[in-house]
């Protein structure tokens, strides 16, 4: 499969990063290098085989879900680039 | 005097400590010092003197007192990657910049109740994404280590703490380990260094790369000292799901160096085209070294060793891109400035434009591509098919009575820095081929100085242990340890 520029600016603005356009072509030749790389995996057959989603043989534990901590509002802001009033504050989202 | 303290091992400084022949600020003193003339090698990024002052204040109290867990008033530095308590945190990226973290992670908060000293944060690779440190928005950390003009890489992403050790700017340091960023770098500096089972030790608090494969572990100057850190680092821990509930051993009780009758598998796919002879010899030697202390050497397969580094380069920037989606200039860290009339959507964009290195937005895009509509089934769900093959390679090894597998640690010893950069970036994930199986099957890998090569630079090999027991690990590495005697030192020339 080949990444062409097209698909670099989609996958760019899927991951919500900027990238110039005049990047678009080398970022997509890195990404073919990759792609290229893991392309290996097709040689494997995996028919049968269950694709991993735990590597230990566990049980993810369950618990009652119910509220064990806060109010610590001001601590929760306190690393923001802009807060005010005891939010987050952003640029507009809805019109 | 002074400089002869922060040469001391975990294990020496305990019993010295106890004996009240040091105290925890004397040896705090030192590796500050240290740390002040260290500056060459770019291993601290953020110093904090007076913090470890304070603790080691407050460690001497509790020695005088006569409670003294093992690492009480022992200095260490902590790699960037572990949030700590109003101390800068930032994963060796710009987008975290000015982040204090209002928690401590739980493996820096047990070192820090069991009365250790943070001496400050250690360089890393940006996120941990990286096998060279040069991907730090610090610039890169500096190998100790030096047999020419160059300047080494002391490898990644736990390059800071590498370098920290072998330099003795301090006693041990914590790093993380992903696909083999304990491990590389310690080859590549002549410590040793522990990556535990999956799940041995808690990742809360710890910045996340690729959820799956991420563990915590000890770089330290001997395999004694491993033991005695990863005791204070491990267990349980309800804010990790992932984090096992189970018993801890006592891993610095099982070094007898008694090795006699276990079996040691040498995996045959393991042996590179082109590798260098230097590491072939070593890995001759160490298995030579097992088979002298009574250990019995057997050739074993496991055949899809060649799929771990592609398979492992399409889960790790998978679950990459899903945990880095959080830094998006809302809650923490950097945010771009706007022009007028930009939106929210101009504001991620732009905000993990500027704060993301090159290799780091690389991965997130591999990742988010790999998880994309269409692609998902080609990429992700056929890689982590290939991820259970490759854990029941070793399953089958062990279920066969294999105790432990010995191998080189790195395809190389260190090299020089910038030498890789101008590369294709699959050249340099290399790094990580004896080393990133082991995150893949979750299982315990330790790799310990043996040997130089003919330039004079460390080479390092790994040992592989069963799930759990990384007590019979240690051990096993405690033997080729005393076996292989290694006891060279970087001359100073920072």
């Amino acid at each position: 499969m080949s990444i062409d520029t097209d698909t670099a600016r989609r996958v760019a603005h899927l991951a919500r990063i900027a990238v110039a356009e005049d990047d678009l072509p080398a970022l997509a030749s890195e990404f073919n290098a990759i792609l290229g790389f893991v392309e290996q995996l097709n040689e494997v057959d995996v028919a049968g085989v269950e694709p991993m989603t735990s590597v230990s043989p566990m049980r993810l534990k369950r618990r009652s879900d119910e509220v064990t901590d806060g109010g610590m509002r001001d601590r929760i802001l306190s690393n923001a680039p802009d807060a005010r009033e005891g939010f987050f504050a952003v640029p507009k989202v809805v019109e | 005097m002074m400089s002869d303290l922060s040469k001391m091992t975990i294990a020496a400084a305990r019993d010295a400590l106890r004996a009240g022949d040091v105290t925890a600020v004397e040896l705090t003193e030192a590796c500050v010092t240290e740390i002040e003339g260290g500056g060459a090698l770019g291993a601290f990024v953020h110093k904090t003197p007076d913090l470890a002052r304070e603790r080691a204040e407050a460690a001497d109290v509790r020695i005088r007192a006569g409670d003294a867990p093992a690492m009480c008033g022992i200095p260490l530095g902590i790699k960037d990657l572990f949030c700590t308590q109003g101390v800068p945190s930032q994963a060796g990226s710009g987008i975290l910049q000015g982040f204090r973290p209002e928690y401590e992670s739980t493996v820096t908060r047990k070192l820090r109740d069991a009365g250790a000293v943070m001496l400050g944060k250690l360089n890393m690779d940006e996120f941990a994404m990286g096998s060279s440190n040069e991907t730090s928005v610090y610039g890169a950390a500096v190998n100790p280590w030096k047999v020419d003009e160059r300047k080494l890489t002391p490898g990644g992403s736990s390059g800071g703490s590498a370098a920290a050790v072998a330099a003795d700017l301090c006693l041990g340091a914590t790093g993380t380990d992903t696909g083999g960023s304990i491990r590389q770098p310690a080859a590549f500096t002549g410590i040793t260094g522990l990556k535990p089972t999956y799940g041995r030790c808690s990742r809360w608090g710890i910045v996340a790369f690729a959820s799956s494969l991420d563990q915590a572990g000890p770089m330290t100057k001997s395999v004694r000292d491993a033991a005695i850190m990863l005791q204070a680092m491990a267990g349980h821990d309800p804010k990790d799901s992932t984090s096992a509930e189970l018993a801890v051993p006592d891993f610095e009780g099982a070094l007898s160096g008694d090795i006699r009758g276990k079996k040691i598998g040498i995996p045959r796919e393991y042996r590179m085209d082109g590798m260098p002879e230097d590491i072939e010899k070593l890995w001759h030697a160490g298995a030579e070294m097992l088979r002298d202390a009574g250990a019995e050497i057997v050739d074993i397969s496991l055949p899809h060793t060649k799929y771990a580094l592609p398979a492992y380069y399409v889960i790790a920037p998978a679950e990459a891109s899903s945990n880095l989606a959080r830094y998006d200039g809302v809650r923490y860290g950097h945010r771009a400035k706007l022009a007028q009339g930009d939106g929210i959507l101009q504001m991620y964009e732009r905000t993990r434009a500027e704060g993301f290195g090159h290799e780091v937005q690389r991965r997130v895009m591999v990742g988010t591509y790999v998880l994309s509509a269409g692609f998902y089934d080609a990429y992700y769900n056929r890689a982590r098919k290939v991820r259970t093959l490759i854990k029941k390679d070793f399953d089958d090894a062990f279920a066969a009575g294999v105790d432990a597998i010995l191998t080189p640690a790195t395809p190389s010893a260190a090299f020089g820095l910038g030498e890789m950069t101008e590369t294709d970036p699959v050249q340099m994930y290399l790094n990580d081929v004896f080393t990133v199986t082991v995150n893949l099957a979750g299982l315990p890998g330790i790799s310990l100085p043996v040997g130089l090569d003919g330039r004079g630079l460390p080479l390092g090999l790994q040992l592989i242990g069963r799930p759990w027991a990384e007590d019979d690990l240690l051990n096993t590495a405690y033997a080729l340890e005393d076996a292989a005697g290694f006891v060279s030192k970087p001359v100073k020339w920072w």
